[in-house]
């Protein structure tokens, strides 16, 4: 190495400009890619967060939108699992690549009462708080098809009520009068969201080719009343009598078919 | 035509001792892949997890740490595990070397490293890689984006996360991500994966400035500059300081990822594997000597006589 003569100095502050202009521009360069490149995460990581209706995530988990952040994938959770249930979605599937759920239809969730996969995850993405596994809420069993189960064609299968870990609670059969035959009863499988906790037991007996039964997740399967919404016989109960004077609102019998 | 990098490495220290600490590597990141893979093949369970966040023998927990800062920042708080497990890793790293990470544990080392030498072999000039300061700024940008998406952002197209979990979980789609790493290091950018993308890597390079066990060039007088040691180090800009300045033979940049690999290639054993506090300097003539008398050294003559070959 050789110091520049003063003569250089010029040309060599040149140099150094240039290779400012250089450096200045390359990050400039890095600083856009990578904004581009994080826009893109940002705005893809929204869309493939969403969970499809066919897989439901193990017990305890956060809600899909917070579950996202707090997933490292790390599949703790599967490992911890003793019935195989949980698997790890394969890059390529429709559950957001590397999180941990399974299919219902497939193998459906045992409930332990320990909760081993809860117990095993490190980050909370799936919550301790969760002791009982009958608190848990996977999913909620919805009875999708009333023209193909068999209850309702006034046949006694009734495995999913069978199956049910909660039998009586999750799933109860509300007897109805069999209009075909106009003289024996149907049996029919009630699911009560009170008690479901979507383990999917129903959903992989229903003995159909495919199930009539089938857990889906909450936000999908349940209704919501608006909060201003009050039903007259409820308030009635909670108050002890009726809060409305008997002669204040007269109501027109409505039937079916016009007449009144 | 390209010379192969390290032949003459090869010629004089034979084979074996010229891919010493490749060989090393490699089974460092075999390995580990077994400790993980141990327990689904045959049922001994000895590392569970992946490596995004482990549990060994039941008790070690460890966690990624860049992936656990993507997760606060998307707001989630996680439970001590995950947070301990952080802990250790960073601790680990700093004592080691944050990207040893890279060149010992990484699975896709492997891949670029195999890229990088196909395009050797093939000749491949084209140096597309954007600026290696891109890793920086992606690393910022995955922070971001996590805490604006609420998701940890870069675990959807993490090769890192996705080839592990692939080989231990299962194998999906991932090996079109890996496919296109190889394909991107093979033909458009020169070490670019690792050396100028990768923010995993640049998050374990900001543990890197405390490292116990850094590369020297010792023996820097040595040196007949055939350029073996940047032909076939990672990240090539972290040699010229140590080999070609007149202060510390010590290779501190926070680049380095002590893969040994210029230690294997250098037909002069100018570098050597030891500790940032080893200042030494192997003086000209008593090397001369050592290599004249060595044994193994089939190359008897004094450094500075000897020219470069070919």
């Amino acid at each position: 190495m050789t110091e520049p003569d003063r003569s250089d100095s010029k040309a060599a502050s040149q140099r150094a400009g240039a290779a400012r202009r250089r450096f200045l521009l390359q990050m400039a360069g890095a600083a856009g890619g990578a904004t581009v490149i994080g826009l893109g995460l940002g705005v893809f990581s929204r869309q493939a967060a969403a969970l499809p209706a066919s897989a439901v995530r193990p017990p305890g988990a956060l809600p899909e939108d917070r579950f996202s952040g707090a997933c490292v994938r790390c599949g703790l959770c599967v490992r911890a699992c003793p019935y195989d249930t949980l698997a790890l979605a394969e890059l390529g599937s429709t559950v957001p690549t590397g999180t941990p759920y399974f299919e219902p239809r497939r193998v459906p969730c045992e409930m332990c009462p320990d909760i081993p996969c809860v117990a095993a995850c490190p980050t909370g993405a799936l919550d301790r708080g969760l002791t009982d596994i009958a608190d848990a809420r996977m999913g909620l069993a919805v009875l999708v098809d009333q023209e193909t189960c068999l209850n309702f064609q006034g046949l006694r299968c009734d495995v999913c009520y069978r199956v049910c870990p909660l039998i009586d609670k999750a799933i109860t059969l509300e007897p109805q009068h069999n209009k075909r035959t106009g003289m024996h009863a149907m049996f029919i499988p009630v699911v009560h969201s009170d008690a479901c906790t979507g383990c999917g037991k129903c959903e992989r007996s229903c003995v159909l080719e495919t199930a009539a039964i089938k857990v889906m997740p909450i936000a999908q399967a349940k209704g919501e009343l608006g909060r201003h919404y009050r039903l007259g016989w409820k308030e009635k109960e909670k108050a002890g009598r009726s809060l409305l004077p008997h002669d204040v609102l007269e109501l027109p019998v409505r039937r079916p078919g016009g007449g009144s | 035509m390209m010379r192969a990098a390290g032949a003459e490495a090869i010629a004089a220290k034979g084979w074996l001792r010229a891919h010493k600490w490749l060989l090393a590597r490699r089974v460092s990141q075999l390995g580990i892949l077994a400790l993980f893979l141990a327990g689904p093949w045959f049922g001994l369970w000895i590392v569970k997890g992946t490596l995004s966040s482990s549990l060994t023998l039941g008790a070690l927990p460890l966690t990624d740490p860049y992936l656990l800062a993507q997760s606060l920042a998307a707001g989630h708080v996680p439970y001590r595990e995950a947070l301990i497990g952080a802990a250790i890793v960073v601790v680990f790293y700093l004592a080691v070397g944050g990207r040893v990470y890279c060149s010992w544990v990484c699975p896709v080392n492997m891949v670029t490293d195999a890229a990088a030498w196909l395009r050797r072999r093939l000749g491949i000039q084209s140096a597309k890689a954007p600026s290696a300061a891109l890793r920086y700024w992606l690393l910022g940008a995955t922070l971001v984006a996590s805490f604006a998406s609420g998701t940890i952002a870069w675990e959807w197209v993490n090769p890192v996360s996705m080839m592990h979990r692939a080989i231990i979980f299962g194998v999906g789609a991932a090996w079109a991500v890996l496919a296109a790493v190889f394909l991107y290091d093979l033909l458009l950018g020169l070490k670019g994966w690792c050396g100028h993308v990768c923010p995993v890597g640049a998050a374990y390079s900001l543990l890197n400035f405390a490292a116990i066990p850094r590369v020297s060039a010792a023996a820097r007088e040595r040196c007949n500059d055939c350029m073996d040691c940047f032909t076939a180090c990672p990240e090539p800009q972290v040699i010229r300081p140590a080999l070609k300045g007149t202060g510390s033979p010590i290779i501190k940049a926070i680049n380095c990822t002590t893969c040994g690999r210029c230690v294997d290639v250098c037909s002069k054993e100018v570098f050597r594997i030891t500790t940032r506090f080893d200042h030494r300097r192997d003086s000209h003539e008593q090397q001369a000597l050592e290599l004249a008398r060595g044994p193994g050294s089939r190359d008897a003559r004094p450094a500075f006589e000897h020219s470069r070959a070919g």
